[in-house]
């Protein structure tokens, strides 16, 4: 402090800044790159423990041994499926029954802003008279065609699943009378519903204000039957033991992680994201835990654990900790992200496994979805994962009474706590299932790459300082350092036209694709959902051209008197705080997407300037945009996760990335796409408006 | 406390009875008696209940008590036992008093288990015992079952020896027939030497439960986050034509804040306003909330109470052992004239069955229930205490400092002053200069 108050010192220590400014940036951004690459080194990443006393040492005896009874389920469920084409919602009750739980079913029902087009879900609908568009088929964008034909598939699912239903649906929805149907005539209004069925254990001799919740969701077609057989036999085998302590609630969804989200939200009475649902009759108290279980084979050779929640947020490290105790009790192959853990930390490939590994969770953890209906669990402070089985051509397989052990072993041991999962970390990242990297040691990556944008800031608040006092000098300034509210006030109103303009972008990017997507209809050979994804990309097209020639009229006459580069100085100096602002919270809250989007946008932002070799930096600001970041994101997660893309299908992929990010903003709440639209794009845009700065 | 009052009594009546009357007492029956009903959940509830005079003799060796045999009892859904003591008269004026000690058992089978999957049971399956002599010492040793059908169609279950005799009577507000196994009866033993009374379902048992009770609730917490939160009691009444009042009785900790205003009735879609409302408000670390409304209940609906309250930080000191369990708010506390289907005569309580005692009948048409809803168990805001505390304050420390150092820094405008050189030498310096006119140095 003695050093910033001395105003000698300080200047010398200004001028050190100045002078060593850019090797000082360079320096700081590879200090952050390089330690988040040493994360998976064995001094920062840490072998897993577990740190909770209830389920550490006590052992559990695991019996269950229904396999048979399990596929048996599995089968019956599978031909009820496929017979009445949505979820057999009384061949569950009654299932559930015969196995002694206590059943409740949970009817519900959502209109989207717009047809989810990678899941051949959403089918019911107000179908208004059939369009003039039904021609359109072919047409429109290459992209176009593989949705058009997952169009015809769901009016023939349609077709068949009418006469299986029909008579269930008490009314509301007018069901088509017309089911030939090839193309979704216009005004179709989306409304999902569906049916949620749980059955509660009740524990005996408890007071049911404790429960851990056993969750299989099930999508539109026969997946996941074997996770509802073992469910079912699982309940069965629990429900003849006496050693529960909480209620166990066993829960299937439709509709995936629409029917969870409908379902939580009516248990906790919530209303979050404009589901209609009915009242839940039973209630088993605060839940504790959640497993998600994700079958859809009579053998499996490895469980993949999904731990990546809504925006970005995580299960206590312990849960994790708990299923790689049974993996290595059962001997079952356990993986992480798809990868199998490396055994050798000392050379150099262990670690370059992890990093693997760490990318992929680091890519999941920053695109924000849940990936697995435990992702929803944990905004409610349940912690929850998803197990899945993965059935691939390895030689070794396990069955279901493998897969159920490990489960059964889980909740017994659940079933011992005393309190929530706490004692662990929340906040992690893992280059193994059985290494970690704690908080305390990966932000120092996001500070150094932040530090960039600091010191940027600092040279420019500097250089500006020096331009007035240069101005000001001749003029006989009373004091060298003294702040001057005139002059600062001018470079201050010529930066609200920019700043406006943008945020003014931001917001119609947030607004406008959901709200015009009838319009662009009407007008355009295209679908809700290509309308809306297009939309995005033409606003953001637009916000380009956009602002750094509409600043000049505004702002040009009062900046004439001025220095010419202080208005971008100005500009920039917001920009780049405002820049730091938004990353420092992103990366406080989902490390991995302030990280990721900090490593891509802080080189350009600090480049951005109206001088210079402007073309490069264009292209570098473009290279570095969120929207690029998202596209650049795909083919590096798809190459690590050994299945690299082609150019094509990267650009499929991307625009259907768009539209899922869209629309679970809508249904789950997500946080990404109003952040990047609102927060982080216009921000990019003040850098876009630097460089143009004329 | 509520197990340590009879306890209590009881050491206080052991000593004095002793003491004041030495007379031989007239020899006082010994009454038990079993009550076995199903519940509406499906399990089977069996009720003991042994009465006798004090002062008789209390060993008993056979009869009912060779049913309970505790590791057949603890493996039950639940149970629960009473001890009452009353003072009876001896004679018709009431000239002297006897005490009358009256055990109670009730435990609560899990059908599902100890049947296998099926909702049927026998004596076997559930205690691992069968009847073989009744209690030498009793004048009246019974089993009652209920087998009271809830369909209209007859003979949906069927018990086995068959009962010899029906008693009917009206137990909350709704018919019931038992089937009586009567163990003095010298013919019902001597048999088979032993008396194993199973209940068969004819068919599944699906809608064979009898039908839910007029009143029940339910009771939750909404909401997410640890900041606000919901209370909400459903409040249930499947009587189909009669609607009735209720007495809604909510503690509630001084840390969870309730909002009063936000207190919402429902009934039906409609705001429903309660004839009465008693709010006494709560004091920290001293007194709880208390709310106390009289609430009409519409016939055949769902009321719904709710009100928000906010979580209280605490001290760290008051925080319990387990902080991250949550902290337990008592149950509601429901109390109702529940209107009857049937309406009972007045019952003469010596004549009839002991179980009888356990429903009070408060007239013929209506009765009274008390009910207590589900306790809840709330997540309060709560510091890491796996962290030592002293990190904490080390990292508030340090935060203060810094930001006090910065505080200053940023609010402050530095000048530079000359440094003075020559002190005195200038000051005269200056002394003389001004003395001539001209500016110092």
């Amino acid at each position: 402090m003695g050093l910033l108050s001395d105003p000698v010192r300080r200047r010398a220590l200004a001028r050190l800044v100045l002078r060593l400014n850019a090797p000082l940036c360079v320096l700081s951004y590879v200090a952050g790159i390089a330690w988040f690459l040493a994360l998976v080194f064995p001094p920062l990443t840490q072998r897993t423990y577990m740190s909770e006393n209830a389920m550490g040492s006590t052992m559990v005896e695991e019996q269950f041994a229904g396999g048979d009874r399990a596929r048996a389920f599995a089968r019956d469920f599978a031909a009820h499926r496929k017979k009445s084409g949505a979820l057999p919602v009384a061949w569950l009750e009654r299932t559930m029954r015969s196995v002694g739980l206590e059943v409740y079913t949970q009817s519900f029902s959502r209109k989207l802003p717009f047809p989810d087009e990678t899941h051949e879900r959403y089918v019911l609908g107000e179908w208004g008279v059939p369009g003039p568009r039904a021609h359109l088929g072919g047409r429109g964008l290459g992209w176009v065609s593989p949705w058009r034909v997952s169009w015809g598939q769901e009016a023939q699912w349609e077709g068949k699943s009418l006469v299986g239903i029909g008579g269930l649906e008490k009314g509301g929805l007018q069901r088509p009378t017309t089911v030939t149907l090839r193309s979704p005539p216009p005004y179709c209004i989306q409304m999902v519903s569906g049916t949620n069925v749980y059955g509660i254990l009740r524990a005996p001799r408890a007071a049911s204000t404790e429960s851990l919740v056993l969750t299989v969701p099930c999508g539109s077609d026969s997946t996941n039957s074997q996770a509802v057989g073992l469910l079912l036999a699982l309940a069965a085998h629990f429900r003849g033991q006496i050693y529960w302590a909480k209620d166990i609630i066993f829960l299937v969804t439709e509709h995936d992680l629409l029917g969870t989200e409908a379902w939580l939200e009516a248990y906790h009475d919530v209303n979050v994201t404009g589901m209609q649902s009915s009242p839940l009759q039973g209630r088993a108290g605060a839940i504790q835990a959640a497993v998600a279980l994700e079958l859809s084979s009579d053998v499996v050779t490895s469980l993949d654990v999904a731990v990546e929640g809504l925006n970005g947020q995580l299960p206590n490290l312990d849960l994790l900790n708990l299923f790689q105790t049974f993996c290595q009790k059962g001997g079952l192959l356990c993986t992480l992200q798809g990868k199998l853990q490396p055994q050798d930390w000392t050379s150099l490939d262990g670690p370059l496994q992890g990093l693997q590994t760490l990318l992929l969770m680091v890519l999941r953890q920053a695109s924000g979805r849940p990936h697995g209906s435990h992702g929803l669990f944990l905004r409610y402070r349940v912690e929850a994962l998803t197990l899945r089985g993965i059935n691939s051509f390895r030689q070794y397989k396990y069955d279901l009474v493998a897969v159920g052990k490990a489960l059964e072993g889980m909740f017994r041991k659940l079933n011992h706590l005393l309190e929530r999962l706490h004692q662990s970390f929340f906040l992690y990242l893992l280059p193994a299932l059985s290494r970690f990297v704690s908080i305390g040691l990966y932000m120092p990556a996001a500070g150094f790459l932040l530090l960039v944008l600091g010191l940027k800031a600092l040279e420019l608040w500097m250089q500006l300082h020096e331009a007035e006092v240069g101005v000001e000098e001749p003029g006989g300034a009373p004091g060298p350092s003294v702040p001057l509210p005139p002059s600062q006030g001018v470079g201050l109103a010529s930066l609200v036209a920019p700043l406006l303009i943008s945020q003014a972008m931001g917001l119609a990017l947030y607004v406008l694709p959901v709200l015009g997507q009838h319009v662009a209809t009407q007008h355009f050979p295209v679908a809700e959902a290509e309308a809306v994804v297009l939309t995005l990309l033409a606003i953001y097209a637009a916000g380009l051209a956009l602002p750094h020639n509409t600043h000049r009229p505004l702002s040009c006459r009062v900046v004439s008197t001025q220095a010419p580069d202080r208005g971008w100085m100005a500009l920039k100096l917001v920009a780049l705080i405002y820049l730091a602002l938004q990353l420092g919270c992103i990366a406080l809250t989902n490390f991995s997407l302030g990280f990721l989007l900090a490593t891509t946008m802080v080189p350009a932002a600090a480049l951005a300037k109206p001088h210079g070799p402007r073309t490069l930096y264009a292209a570098l600001l473009v290279l570095t945009s969120p929207a690029a970041t998202l596209l650049g994101s795909l083919f590096l997660w798809r190459e690590l996760q050994e299945a690299p893309l082609s150019l094509a299908e990267g650009w499929q992929l991307f625009l259907a990335a768009l539209a899922q990010g869209v629309l679970e903003h809508h249904t789950y709440g997500a946080l990404l796409f109003p952040l990047l639209s609102l927060g982080l794009y216009p921000c990019w845009l003040l850098f876009w408006n630097v460089l143009f700065w004329k | 406390m509520a197990a340590a009052m009879p306890l209590a009594l009881l050491v206080l009546l052991l000593l004095g009875r002793r003491g004041w009357c030495l007379a031989e007492p007239p020899r006082d029956s010994l009454r038990e008696e079993l009550v076995i009903t199903p519940l509406p959940s499906g399990d089977v509830a069996a009720t003991f209940q042994f009465r006798t005079r004090w002062d008789s003799e209390l060993q008993r060796e056979g009869g009912l008590s060779v049913l309970l045999k505790a590791d057949r009892l603890f493996h039950t859904s639940y149970h629960s036992q009473a001890v009452h003591i009353r003072p009876v008269c001896r004679n018709a004026r009431c000239t002297s008093i006897s005490w009358e000690l009256r055990q109670t058992l009730s435990v609560v089978f899990d059908a599902f288990i100890t049947g296998q999957g099926k909702k049927d049971w026998s004596l076997f399956r559930m205690f691992s015992r069968t009847l073989t002599e009744p209690c030498p010492l009793a004048s009246e040793s019974r089993v009652y079952v209920d087998i009271t059908n809830y369909n209209q169609d007859n003979e949906t279950l069927e018990v086995n020896p068959p009962p010899t005799t029906t008693y009917q009577d009206v137990i909350l507000g709704t018919r019931k027939i038992y089937a009586i196994y009567d163990l003095l009866d010298t013919a019902m033993i001597n048999n088979s030497r032993n008396l194993n009374i199973q209940l068969k379902w004819k068919r599944p048992p699906e809608n064979e439960a009898p039908p839910v009770p007029f009143l029940h609730a339910q009771r939750y917490v909404s909401g997410y986050g640890l900041q606000k939160g919901e209370l909400s009691t459903l409040l249930y009444n499947t009587h189909p034509y009669r609607a009735f009042p209720v007495l809604l009785l909510d503690t509630v900790p001084w840390y969870l804040r309730l909002y009063v205003h936000t207190l919402t009735i429902t009934s039906k879609g409609k705001e429903n306003k309660p004839s009465y409302i008693h709010y006494q408000p709560a004091q920290d670390r001293l007194q709880p909330h208390l709310l106390e409304m009289l609430i009409q209940l519409p016939a055949n609906s769902v009321t719904k109470v709710s009100i928000q309250f906010e979580r209280a930080l605490l001290k760290w000191t008051e925080y319990t052992p387990d902080p991250n369990h949550g902290f337990y708010v008592s149950p509601s506390v429901l109390s109702a004239l529940v209107p009857s289907v049937v309406a009972a005569k007045p019952v003469d309580w010596e004549e009839s069955p002991l179980f009888n005692s356990l429903f009070p009948v408060s007239d013929g048409s209506n009765y009274f229930v008390r009910l207590y809803t589900e306790p809840l168990l709330v997540n309060l805001p709560t510091p890491d205490f796996s962290m030592p505390y002293n990190v904490i304050c080390l990292t508030c420390t340090v935060v203060a400092v810094c930001y006090g150092s910065f505080y200053n820094l940023l609010t402050r405008t530095f000048h530079i002053e000359e440094p003075r050189t020559g002190g005195l030498a200038k000051r005269l310096a200056n002394l003389i200069r001004r003395a001539r006119g001209v500016p110092p140095l």
